[in-house]
């Protein structure tokens, strides 16, 4: 059981401001641990050890010379590599961005960098964030910390990996229809998306635009919190950025679940294997013992989800992808007029996969069948918002599965595309609605490896959410592998 | 196939999901996506999207008539900031990323002519 106050970037944080630990030493511990396993895990495609020493530097000028570096100082934290740095290279997994370095900084890169936190390094990621195992990256597959012969999940594999290896505190990923919560779930750390809107885009490469949002990893719950804190928060360089003032979840954490209202979704459990579904019963039952009113609902609305989100996503990054014409960045391939550039640009510097979305989002926009495709995805769009909106009329949280299986070996599914895009079912409801949602580690499988459980809230129910998650983390079984044990 | 890719007359709403997606689809949804693809990965893209597509066909097949579209998660308005200048983005940084330059515009091969 996880006492609380015990998350690594807290308590590391509060070392660092009270002069205790150096920010320099924390840095170099990571960027040591970094050498020692990206080797073998292809966590990171780049280390930023200049820059991370320099910025740690400053945060131990800081506390030397009275200020306050601010509530993450001194602590590393990973970037998935679709988050602009400015002059700082930023693929998205992609050859199409290779050596591109952006001329500007994502807003959540610059609120990290005001709060103290220390960029250790970019992350590996399924190409343009389009899979959900890390194996669609350009520059190879990243592998699971717990177990190097599986995968670590996707898209955002190599922020859960850094996080689960113990090479950073923390770290940034992005959740479009599940490509936080569910490498969380596979590598056994604590993953989060929050409300469309909470969070800046700014500086976030974009795949699918009504869809993507940008949330943490971290060890604990209470790291996780601390880190949505940072991020959350109005961006006039975002138009879609909620106005109102985010409210912040530290203070409630530790409120408990007494009384609160629990959906036991069995419609985001029935698919799942059963070592699986029998891990978030014995989470529901926890949330029973600890006073929770847990009540089994079914919503079979959420079914149809997954059908809709491969129209919708797609159709949204054929026109997002579109900007890949090798004209202003990245790749170009030459050709005799500019069409044949543009086709030959793209053909060799996108994969596969990324292919295969943007041609079914494209057929999904085309004439004829946009109607058939693309506005009905929408309509069930709106079937799965209202099913959520009559769900949360009687119960405070959803509760399910993140993954329906642990950690898969890698190359198992690859070469099916629909068997791999069934690793969303759980988590694709939460992004079709734009509503927040966490996967926590609870227990393993029957293999051994981590199984995340996960919560889910209405709009703007961050710190509902987080309540509930870290009551469902201090009851999580014992014997499960300890995320972060490298640093 | 004289005329490739979707029949602009196809049916819209339910019926048209029965149209099968075919050969001929592929290579004209890749023309659209300014995509070259081989022989192999159009008989592959062929496959593999054909069955996403049939998986879809239980959406497709809903009456969702009663139900309007949603496009986003949350309603969306225009969103208007006072019109003051501001810096842009450097000049220099942004074009030092580019493919090709030329007296400070991205250059690019020939756009008009005799290509088909």
């Amino acid at each position: 059981m996880t006492p609380p106050g015990t998350g690594r970037a807290a308590t590391l944080a509060a070392a660092v401001r009270a002069g205790e630990r150096s920010a320099r030493q924390s840095v170099e511990d990571a960027l040591t641990a970094a050498e020692a396993h990206n080797g073998e895990l292809n966590v990171f495609l780049e280390v930023l050890a200049d820059e991370a020493r320099a910025q740690a530097d400053a945060v131990d000028a800081a506390v030397a010379a009275g200020r306050d570096p601010g509530p993450l100082a001194g602590v590393p934290v990973a970037l998935k590599d679709n988050l602009c740095t400015r002059g700082i290279p930023t693929t998205c997994g992609s050859r199409i961005l290779d050596g591109w370095r952006p001329p500007y900084e994502a807003t959540v890169v610059a609120s990290l960098r005001e709060a103290g936190a220390v960029v250790v390094g970019k992350t590996n990621m399924d190409e343009f964030a389009m899979g959900s195992s890390t194996e669609n990256s350009a520059f190879g597959p990243t592998r699971n910390p717990l177990d190097t012969t599986k995968v670590p999940g996707g898209s955002s594999g190599g922020s859960a990996a850094a996080v689960a290896a113990g090479l950073a505190h923390l770290a940034l990923g992005s959740d479009t229809g599940g490509s936080i919560r569910q490498p969380a779930a596979l590598c056994g750390v604590v993953g989060m998306k929050p409300t469309y809107g909470r969070v800046s885009r700014y500086g976030l490469v974009a795949f699918a635009s009504s869809l993507d949002q940008i949330g943490p990893f971290a060890t604990t719950v209470e790291d996780a919190a601390l880190l949505f804190d940072v991020l959350a928060g109005h961006d006039p360089m975002d138009s879609t950025s909620l106005p109102s003032a985010p409210e912040p979840t530290l203070p409630s954490l530790e409120e408990g679940a007494e009384g609160v209202r629990v959906g036991l979704c069995r419609s985001l459990v029935e698919g799942c294997a059963p070592d699986v579904a029998a891990r978030v019963q014995q989470a529901a039952d926890a949330l029973s013992d600890a006073g929770a009113k847990v009540e089994e609902m079914s919503v079979p609305e959420f079914g149809y989800g997954l059908s809709a989100y491969y129209l919708i996503a797609p159709a949204e990054a054929s026109s997002n992808l579109a900007r890949y014409d090798g004209v202003r960045y990245g790749l170009r391939v030459g050709g005799d007029d500019v069409a044949a550039m543009n086709t030959a640009t793209r053909t060799a510097g996108f994969g596969a996969e990324v292919k295969r979305r943007i041609m079914l989002g494209t057929y999904a926009l085309s004439a004829g069948y946009y109607d058939a495709y693309y506005a009905q995805a929408q309509r069930v769009r709106t079937l799965v918002m209202r099913a959520f909106d009559r769900a949360y009329e009687t119960v405070d949280v959803l509760l399910g599965a993140t993954a329906p299986t642990t950690a898969f070996a890698l190359g198992a599914k690859v070469n099916d595309p629909m068997a791999m895009y069934m690793n969303d079912v759980c988590t694709i409801p939460s992004n079709l609605s734009g509503h927040p949602a966490v996967s926590v580690p609870f227990g393993t499988g029957d293999d051994g490896l981590p199984v995340g459980v996960q919560v889910l809230a209405p709009a703007l129910g961050e710190a509902m959410l987080f309540r509930v998650a870290r009551v469902v983390e201090a009851h999580a079984p014992a014997g499960a592998p300890a995320a972060g044990g490298a640093a | 196939m004289s005329a490739p890719g979707p029949d602009p007359a196809a049916p819209v709403g339910r019926e048209a999901t029965h149209v099968t997606l075919s050969r001929e689809d592929v290579v004209h949804v890749a023309r659209l996506a300014r995509l070259d693809l081989s022989d192999e990965e159009v008989e592959l893209f062929t496959a593999q999207l054909r069955t996403v597509l049939d998986h879809a066909a239980d959406v497709a097949a809903l009456d969702l008539s009663h139900l309007e579209p949603s496009s986003h998660p949350i309603a969306l308005d225009n969103v208007l900031r006072p019109d003051q200048p501001r810096p842009s983005l450097d000049r220099d940084e942004v074009l030092a990323a580019a493919p090709d330059v030329e007296d400070y515009r991205f250059r690019v091969p020939r756009i008009v002519g005799d290509a088909p």
